[in-house]
């Protein structure tokens, strides 16, 4: 009987060559997740405040301007 | 920031519903179909019949194919928010990304354990694990969805928390008040109860199909049974967690229900509206009747609001306007105590650069006075705090009514499957086709309810949409809005192909 971390390797293994319908579905998912993290959150969805500012106090400071500013509109 | 850019924030509002709508296209099912394949296999297990274990395979393979194009497709609305909301994502995120975070870790671990023996495991490991390990997936799958949805609830009803002027964010005071509050229970038990009930409607289509072809039609009839049951139940829980949902509102956002329920006067023993087209060229104030047709129900909207046949249910009119007699302040009110809230916001910002503690601690004393009011200081005039109340007018009654016509499919599905007649009711079957695709309806209906109703807050009475978002140009929020609508509509398509697909071949498919 081999060991567990050897059994529970093969059960993936085994599983994963023996998918049919699987197989796609998998490819779906990494291309999926290559396009989400890869394309639209590197390229069009960097954090806002992370990127414009290095400390958490010029956050802090930049929300609470954005917050008091006078002449706000809502909607 | 001064004048906010309406174009961005409607790009980013469109942007948003857009790719959570699409998202909870693909949730439900999974909510819903995890419990349903849980009941089949435990048939099987009690039984002994491979029959149940190619029933249970047979939807197994459905609900993995909705898992794999849905996963992750949730993801997009947390960068959303990193990015067009950043101001919300702020005075939030010390909050709910935390346990956001470790929710998500848990349940990657779950899913990449139970899910793999639930796939895998069929010959490899007992019979026993194997049926732990399905009804782990159904249990981890719907408490994946807790948190998010107590990070909703506490947007409706932001309890548990304080604001911290220092922080420029909403602190965690009290963790069991946020997790129970009234409003995220209604939340979770309303959405998993609506959701078990959209995986019901799936089966009954999948299944009536079948029978309408003559194929599978053992297999159908079985299906139908055990769904029919859990329909039933869920039917019931989902009315008295919708009820619930609307007593919270009465109480919590009463101008959502004054919305949804097209209220403009309020009044004592105040009638529901059971049917009713609505006047498209009422605006409040204006005098017009609401309704050009309307069919209500005696004094039904102070008993579901206020569970009192003569409670009073303000309307549009006096909740925007007041109204002394029921001791109800108006928007206008409101919106001059936001304005001082900001004012000494402002001041305790400006006393604290210039060193002035003694400024900075007057300040602060007068704003947590007004503090309550802060988000009404950030609207215009007292109209800007009315929702939509068409949409919301229609989107919650579509969701009733179609709740009814769950009601009634599930109790004759029952009664025909019980008398085993269900194949010879060729009448009925169309309809239990048609059923998912209504119960999509009316779940996306629901939110719409939920969240349309309670514009124009980000968070209620503290933050409108238009302070929550970020300084951005309204073109890029465009251009990425264009590029979800084909990223999830190619998803979708994927979706609908590779399920009819597994469809047509049947179980020997799976
Ligand atoms: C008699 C039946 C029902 C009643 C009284 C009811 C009531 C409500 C109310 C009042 C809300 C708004 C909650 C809020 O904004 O705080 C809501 C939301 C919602 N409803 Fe229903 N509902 C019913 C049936 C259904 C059905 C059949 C579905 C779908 C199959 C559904 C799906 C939803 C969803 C997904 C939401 C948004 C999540 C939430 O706010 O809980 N509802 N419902």
């Amino acid at each position: 009987m081999a060991s567990y971390p050897v059994r529970i390797v093969r059960f993936y293994r085994d599983g994963f060559k023996s998918m049919t319908l699987g197989k796609t579905l998998w490819k779906i998912i990494f291309v999926k997740l290559f396009i989400m993290f890869a394309v639209v959150k590197f390229f069009f969805f960097p954090d806002f405040l992370s990127t414009r500012f290095s400390t958490d106090e010029q956050r802090a400071d930049y929300v609470m301007e954005q917050i008091t500013a006078p002449a706000q509109k809502s909607n | 920031m001064g004048e906010i850019d309406l174009a961005l924030v409607n790009w980013s509002r469109a942007q948003f519903a857009l790719t959570a709508m699409y998202h909870w296209l693909f949730v439900p099912l999974t909510l819903g179909l995890s419990f349903l394949c849980a009941f089949f296999e435990t048939i099987y297990v009690k039984t002994g019949n491979e029959e149940w274990k190619h029933l249970t395979k047979f939807w197994m393979t459905l609900f993995g194919i909705n898992f794999a194009i849905g996963v992750a497709t949730g993801i997009i609305l947390e960068f959303e928010f990193g990015t067009n909301w950043s101001n919300y994502s702020w005075m939030v995120g010390d909050i709910f990304g935390a346990p956001l975070a470790v929710e998500g870790i848990v349940a990657f671990f779950l899913e990449a354990t139970f899910f793999a023996v639930m796939f895998f495991g069929w010959d490899r490991v007992s019979k026993g694990f194997h049926l732990f390990s399905t009804w782990m997936v159904a249990v981890g799958s719907n408490l994946s969805a807790l948190w998010i949805l107590v990070a909703n609830g506490w947007m409706q009803y932001p309890t548990g928390m304080a604001f911290n002027p220092d922080t420029v964010r909403f602190e965690m005071q009290n963790f069991w008040e946020v997790l129970f509050s009234p409003v995220a229970i209604a939340k979770f038990t309303h959405t998993t109860s609506t959701s078990f009930l959209v995986a019901v409607m799936f089966v009954f289509a999948v299944s009536s199909y079948y029978l309408i072809k003559r194929r599978h039609v053992e297999m159908a009839k079985r299906s139908i049974l055990v769904a029919s049951v859990f329909g039933l139940i869920s039917f019931v829980y989902a009315g008295l967690t919708g009820d619930e949902s609307a007593y919270n509102n009465a109480r919590i956002q009463p101008m959502k229900l004054a919305a949804y329920e097209g209220l403009y006067e309020g009044k004592r023993g105040a009638d529901l509206v059971a049917f009713g087209v609505m006047n498209p060229d009422k605006t409040v104030g204006d005098g017009q009747d609401p309704f050009l047709v309307e069919v209500a129900i005696p004094k039904g909207l102070s008993l579901l609001g206020k569970r009192q046949f003569d409670a009073f249910i303000p309307g549009v009119n006096d909740l925007v306007y007041g109204n002394a007699e029921e001791n109800i302040v108006g928007y206008d009110q409101k919106i001059e105590r936001g304005k001082q809230a900001i004012a000494d916001l402002s001041a305790y910002k400006d006393a604290q650069k210039a060193g002035d503690a003694g400024a900075a601690e007057i300040a602060l004393a007068q704003f947590k006075e007004n503090q309550e009011f802060l988000g009404f200081g950030y609207l215009q005039k007292p109209e800007d705090g009315i929702p939509p109340v068409q949409t919301s007018y229609y989107s919650f009654h579509i969701m009733v009514y179609l709740a009814v016509f769950f009601g009634l499919l599930c109790l004759a599905y029952l009664v025909y499957g019980i008398k085993d007649t269900i194949e010879e009711k060729r009448w009925l079957l169309p309809f239990g086709v048609i059923s998912f695709f209504l119960a999509m309806i009316a779940s996306q209906a629901g939110w719409v309810v939920a969240e349309v109703g309670r514009q124009p807050w980000a968070i209620q009475n503290m933050l409108p949409v238009g302070v929550a978002t970020s300084n951005l140009a309204a073109g890029n929020v465009m251009t990425t809005f264009w590029m979800f609508a084909i990223l999830f509509t190619l998803l979708l398509l994927a979706e609908i192909k590779i399920m009819l697909n597994q469809i047509k071949k049947g179980p020997e498919g799976a």
